[in-house]
């Protein structure tokens, strides 16, 4: 699947999970302007792992613990909106927490 | 989904004017969510909200109880010695098991966050404050006005 025939939901969420791929991980990260390096990675892993497991689309905070990187990091890394955009180009739902 | 381009991007300015433990968050997770989902966001901390940000306040914030219609004690008990300490200590506990932050490492992460936070001038000189009292992630001390033009465009919230 690559960008030009994946559905999204209106808020740009990724509509079938099994589309996600790494590959478009990346064509989603560039397409806002995000080039996805071995920190990125990890953020992003994280973040698919924790919806895995407890089957709900995490918040910064939590990914910033489990993943060690501190939340400044993580702004740095996702400067516009860091946990819409972790949570598009991961591939997971809107996050359901407020932290 | 693509942006239109058009748009002004958003903006959020937070007033914190209530000291109380339970009224401090609601203004810190707003802003919060704002700066995740790339909004920007600003707080200004005013009158009794600047206990939020007092260096010797900020980590002994009291749950308001009494006048509180929505407290779980009748006013009378609610009013006892030690009532309103006890009643905040259960909420931290309740807090901490949900993961919420205690207020000074909230205030930490807005910062982090880039959310910019300011103390009210007026209220520091009513309070015989200065900037040194308050936390060092308090960028400023403003003028009601200088609030109101940093805010120009944005969406405003009073607590």
């Amino acid at each position: 699947m690559s960008l030009q025939n994946i559905q999204t939901d209106p808020e740009g969420y990724l509509a079938n999970r099994e589309d996600w791929s790494e590959e478009l991980a990346n064509e989603l990260a560039a397409q806002m302007g995000v080039s996805l390096t071995e920190e990125h990675w990890k953020v992003l892993n994280t973040a698919r792992a924790i919806d895995a497991e407890s089957g709900s689309s995490p918040g910064l905070r939590k990914i910033s613990k489990r993943s060690e990187t501190p939340i400044k990091a993580i702004y740095k890394l996702f400067p516009e909106g860091p946990a819409k955009a972790i949570a598009k180009i991961a591939g997971i739902p809107k996050p359901k927490s407020c932290l | 989904m693509t942006d239109s381009g058009n748009e002004k991007p958003r903006s959020l300015s937070v007033i914190c004017s209530k000291g109380s433990f339970d009224m401090a968050y609601p203004g810190l997770i707003l802003a919060n969510a704002a700066r995740m989902a790339g909004v920007d966001a600003r707080l200004f901390f005013t009158f009794w909200g600047l206990d939020i940000v007092n260096e010797k306040k900020i980590d002994h914030l009291h749950l308001n109880l009494v006048g509180n219609p929505s407290a779980p004690l009748p006013a009378m008990i609610a009013g006892l010695p030690g009532v309103e300490a006890l009643a905040t200590v259960q909420m931290r506990k309740e807090m901490e098991r949900l993961d919420i932050p205690p207020i000074r490492e909230f205030i930490e992460m807005l910062d982090d966050a880039g959310a910019d936070m300011y103390g009210c001038q007026m209220a520091l000189d009513m309070f015989k404050l200065t900037k040194d009292d308050l936390v060092p992630q308090v960028k400023d001390v403003l003028t009601a006005m200088d609030f109101m033009d940093m805010s120009e465009g944005a969406q405003i919230i009073f607590i």
